[in-house]
């Protein structure tokens, strides 16, 4: 018995090279080359490739690469992942593929910069990444030539980022916690390896790496806040029942919130398309995630309060409910949300100037949008808005400054 | 020079709630659908999101979601004698424009028309003996039992608000007992009433009429369609007809059906580009396509395997007319069918003024209302009245938005000090008791191509001829004084009747329910196109919206519309896919 899995193995890997080299073979052989490719669709749908490896802005090809993503260090574009030879990964091995994903090296060793989610990716298997391969190789090959980097030197040394490494990241292989179930176990690895979820839910340092203590407590990307997604005791999403990350996740609606913008693409592009044990295990496992006690600021100035009380009901009760309950499904309720109530307020004050747009998926095809505010309300009057919105009733969420909403509308206005 | 592009299985013209329709039915069904929409893109986030939606000024006063007069508009007369001048300034009725057409700045109130309204001509004169002279009435040629699972989807579709009355033949408390049996109860119960609805109900029981909430497209609840698609809960702003629903509480294309075909691959849509005139085949068999014209002023030759006419009424029968379909309709011998039984309504009303009692009007909504149906079509003996039909009497609140809304009571001056007075202490104290009269179809009035007067692009201007006829001042004679009554019963301080009086006057708001020019029958001697919408002289193509209608019935018209769209959706995609050719012997 105690070799047949070994053998099984052995042939699943001599098929995935028989379908390299040949259309036609045996049919095991093919089976379990669909079966290796299917496996690999799932686990690249799960680590959401296709979101960064395609430039939607200028109707990209799938998975050919080119987007510009935008880091605190610079600009940094996505490689070709199609099996193009001049501009994808048409020469590269097996083991070339495996390293990237497990140690940050591309196919002639040279780091790679972590906007890249190695550190995330690591936990997978070389079975996983032999199957992510096998999937890639079966894609139409596409040539798409991918532009240099736009980073400051001396990020631009590709060297400069072995230091990182060293400091950083760490090469690790995904162990079961015992006296957890097997659920929570298949939660944490799809958390903390494909999904990546820290990649956005986790604080970083100044040199863009996670922040242990701040594990999946909300962290900025791109001047976006993703919010706090402990599941426990005070944790951001305390509030929420597995049934509703489910949800969230598979359909792209919940009573809570709704996903939009970034985490609106992250849902069209890989959650939707998830098996619901696997949404439900990163659910039970996000709900075990408890947090410190959160700190409590003063009552903000009762002046203050008033004049937010007042634009809420004239800016906003009408699809949010005067009582903030919002419309479940549709509009927000904003009484308890972990964006409004974040330590950080960026995405609140990002969405009141820019407004916001609920992803369309196969489940709810609607796209709810909320308009944006910038023309309509000054600084001084978003800032008593969402102080209003943090710390009025029972919620003790830190004031908001007209000086913290004056830098994102610059952001903003910079920015497009 | 013509550019002509690849074929498509079928091209829309229009792009609004009867072009939703069919391209989501014939994609469905496989077929690749390109739409050709006359006017630009809409959305609810950008063109009317709540942040601007309610700016009276840009979309009531400046007519902002309209057909703009500068590049197309109708000439008017009231009769044959008279010369007809071009409309520079909408008044009496208002085309939409765009992505959504008038489904954008409707105002919600979805009826079915009753099973006898079908069947005017041959119902009316069973019961009453032959029509008069003059009377051009017809049959649809498709029967309400016939239509009533497209009603029902259609209501699902659009979430309709509202209470039963007759369900498979059995009368249900609260709602419209002369209605046409349903197989269904409305997806959604009816809005909240105010205290107006409730004076009007209680003061139409005191007379032994059955007052029942008006089915509404803006929503009582929050509601997902089949489609998937999300309707929000009405905020009761009173800004819906002439104005886009910001709170995604309106049942429109854009939020109903729109966002599903925009995720399909064999459906496209071009904006901003006006079909010039549908192409016969050199045999005259078919429609070979459409010609258009784009922004850039080039022309393009669309050829398509199908051609369905979604524009408003009046622009479907004057691209017949330009593209020489059919043969026109001619007053003096009564031949010809194109542009005949144009048919409009008949609309009065009685305001009451309150003393003490607050109505709010600013707490409203398009379809908020309570109406009665007692006088409505059929459902009244009218021997020895001299007249066929009726109307719905209601009492709604739509709004009070301040540029628009200033009523004031009889003796009142039109303006100074003495008018504003009148304002303050009327303004939340008002409201109104309405008359919704059909309008039954006779020779006189009809539409053709105008001799003199030509639009932007250099085609003859659509010439409307109409006026009020005598079946309709007898109806109004009738009904008014019982809208009237009621308005009496409700405890006010005063009531003014607005009486229908004189000639059609195309400068006052009326009503946007302009129908007939493309009517639908059994023979091509007196149909443009058959039950299933299906042209008579060419079979692959097919025309929608209320054109078809014989004649006006007492409702609004949308209900009606969208259930014939998806008949003769379902017409193509059953019959016409498997055997193309006239689903109608003539």
């Amino acid at each position: 018995m105690s070799g047949r899995p070994a053998s099984r193995l052995a042939l699943a890997i001599a098929a995935g090279l028989g379908a390299l080299a040949a259309a036609t073979g045996p049919a095991t052989a093919q089976e379990l080359a669909h079966s290796q490719v299917e496996r690999g669709r799932y686990l690249a749908i799960a680590g959401d490739c296709e979101a960064c490896h395609t430039d939607f802005e200028n109707g990209g090809a799938p998975f050919a690469g080119g987007r510009a993503l935008s880091t605190p260090f610079g600009t940094i574009y996505s490689p070709n992942l199609t099996p193009d030879d001049e501009t994808g990964l048409g020469r590269w091995t097996r083991e070339e593929f495996h390293r990237a994903l497990d140690e940050g090296r591309d196919d002639e060793g040279r780091h790679l910069y972590p906007a890249m989610p190695y550190p995330y990716y690591t936990l997978m298997t070389r079975q996983d990444t032999d199957a992510i391969f096998a999937y890639l190789r079966s894609l139409e090959p596409v040539a798409a030539e991918t532009p240099e980097n736009d980073l400051p030197f001396p990020l631009n040394i590709r060297r400069a980022v072995a230091g990182w490494k060293l400091l950083y990241f760490e090469n690790e292989t995904f162990d079961s916690v015992p006296d957890q179930s097997e659920e929570w176990n298949r939660g944490r690895f799809l958390v903390d390896g494909p999904l990546h979820c820290g990649g956005c839910h986790t604080g970083k340092n100044w040199l863009g790496a996670d922040i242990d203590d701040e594990y999946l407590r909300g962290g900025l990307l791109e001047n976006w806040f993703a919010p706090n997604i402990r599941g426990g005791e005070n944790g951001g999403i305390a509030h929420w029942e597995v049934e509703d990350i489910v949800e969230f996740l598979g359909t792209g609606r919940g009573r809570h919130t709704v996903p939009m913008q970034r985490m609106g693409e992250v849902v069209a592009i890989s959650t939707q398309n998830l098996r619901e044990e696997d949404l439900r295990a990163v659910a039970v496992y996000l709900k075990s995630l408890d947090d410190a006690v959160r700190e409590e600021h003063d009552a903000p100035e009762a002046a203050r309060l008033e004049t937010g009380a007042g634009l809420y009901f004239d800016n906003c009760a009408a699809c949010h409910a005067a009582d903030r309950s919002g419309v479940p499904y549709f509009f927000a309720p904003l009484d308890r949300s972990n964006k409004v109530l974040a330590e950080n307020p960026a995405s609140a004050i990002r969405i009141i100037l820019g407004g916001a747009r609920t992803q369309p998926t196969e489940a709810a095809p609607s796209m709810l949008a909320m308009p944006p505010f910038a023309w309509k309300l000054s600084d001084a009057q978003i800032a008593d808005l969402l102080t209003y919105l943090r710390g009025s009733g029972d919620r003790r969420a830190a004031p908001v400054s007209a000086a913290q909403v004056a830098e994102m509308r610059e952001y903003l206005a910079q920015e497009h | 020079m013509t550019r002509e592009l690849p074929g498509v299985d079928v091209v829309l013209v229009g792009f609004g709630w009867t072009g939703a329709i069919f391209a989501e039915k014939l994609t469905a069904a496989g077929l690749d659908v390109l739409a050709l929409e006359r006017g630009p893109w809409r959305d609810t986030a950008k063109d009317f999101a709540t942040t601007f939606a309610q700016d009276e000024l840009r979309y009531y006063w400046r007519h902002g979601m309209f057909q703009e007069t500068s590049q197309s508009t109708l000439t008017f007369r009231n009769n044959s004698a008279q010369t007809a001048l071009p409309m520079r300034h909408w008044g009496s009725f208002l085309p939409g424009n765009g992505v959504g057409g008038a489904g954008v700045h409707w105002n919600g109130q979805t009826y079915r028309f009753l099973p006898s309204d079908f069947v005017a001509r041959s119902h009316n004169e069973e019961r009453y003996g032959r029509l008069p002279e003059g009377m051009t009435v017809q049959d649809y040629g498709v029967t309400y039992e016939e239509l009533e699972p497209h009603f029902d989807y259609f209501e699902k579709i659009c979430g309709i608000c509202g209470k039963a009355g007759n369900l498979g033949g059995s009368t249900v408390e609260g709602g419209n007992p002369f209605e046409g049996p349903r197989s269904d109860e409305y997806p959604n119960p009816p809005m909240e009433m105010t205290f107006s609805q409730d004076r009007f109900a209680a003061a139409a029981r005191e007379l032994g009429l059955s007052p029942f909430p008006v089915p509404s497209a803006n929503m009582s609840r929050a509601y997902v369609n089949p489609l998937g698609l999300q309707l929000a809960p009405c905020t009761y702003c009173g800004f819906c007809e002439k104005y886009g629903c910001g709170n995604y509480s309106k049942s429109s294309p854009q939020t109903t059906i729109i966002p599903v075909l925009m995720q399909r691959e064999n459906f496209t849509l071009r904006t901003e580009t006006e079909v010039l005139s549908i192409e016969t085949a050199a045999d005259g068999s078919r429609a070979s396509g459409v010609t258009y014209v784009d922004t850039s002023g080039e022309t393009v030759f669309q050829p398509a395997e199908i051609v369905v006419m979604c524009a408003y009424p009046l622009e479907n029968t004057r691209l017949m007319l330009l593209s020489g379909i059919g043969t026109p309709y001619d007053p003096r011998s009564g031949e010809g069918v194109v542009g005949k039984n144009y048919c409009y309504q008949v609309m009065s009303s009685a305001t009451v003024f309150f003393e003490e009692e607050f109505t709010n009007g600013f707490v409203g909504a398009g379809a908020l209302g309570m109406t009665v149906d007692d006088y409505n079509g059929d459902n009244f003996d009218h021997s020895k009245l001299g007249f066929i039909g009726g109307g719905y009497i209601a009492c709604h609140t739509t709004n009070a938005r301040p540029i628009e809304s200033h009523p004031v009571p009889e003796g009142v001056p039109g303006w100074g000090s003495e008018w504003k007075r009148a304002m303050r202490e009327n303004f939340l104290k008002t409201t109104t008791v309405g008359v919704h009269g059909a309008s039954m179809a006779h020779r006189s009035n009809y539409l053709d191509l105008d001799p003199t007067y030509t639009d932007a692009h250099g085609r003859p201007l659509l010439r409307m001829t109409y006026d009020f006829t005598l079946n309709d001042r007898r109806l109004t004679d009738h009904i008014t004084p019982i809208a009237e009554e009621i308005a009496r019963g409700m405890g006010g301080r005063e009531v003014k009747v607005n009486a229908l009086n004189g000639s059609y006057d195309s400068t006052p708001y009326q009503t946007t329910h302009n129908t007939g020019g493309t009517i639908m029958g059994s023979s091509p001697a007196d149909s443009v196109v058959n039950r299933y919408c299906q042209s008579w002289d060419l079979p692959n193509l097919f025309v929608a919206g209320a054109g078809l209608f014989p004649q006006n019935a007492g409702y609004n018209p949308t209900g009606t519309v969208g259930a014939l769209a998806y008949w003769a959706a379902e017409a193509i995609t059953e019959q016409y896919m498997r055997q193309p050719g006239p689903l109608v012997q003539a």
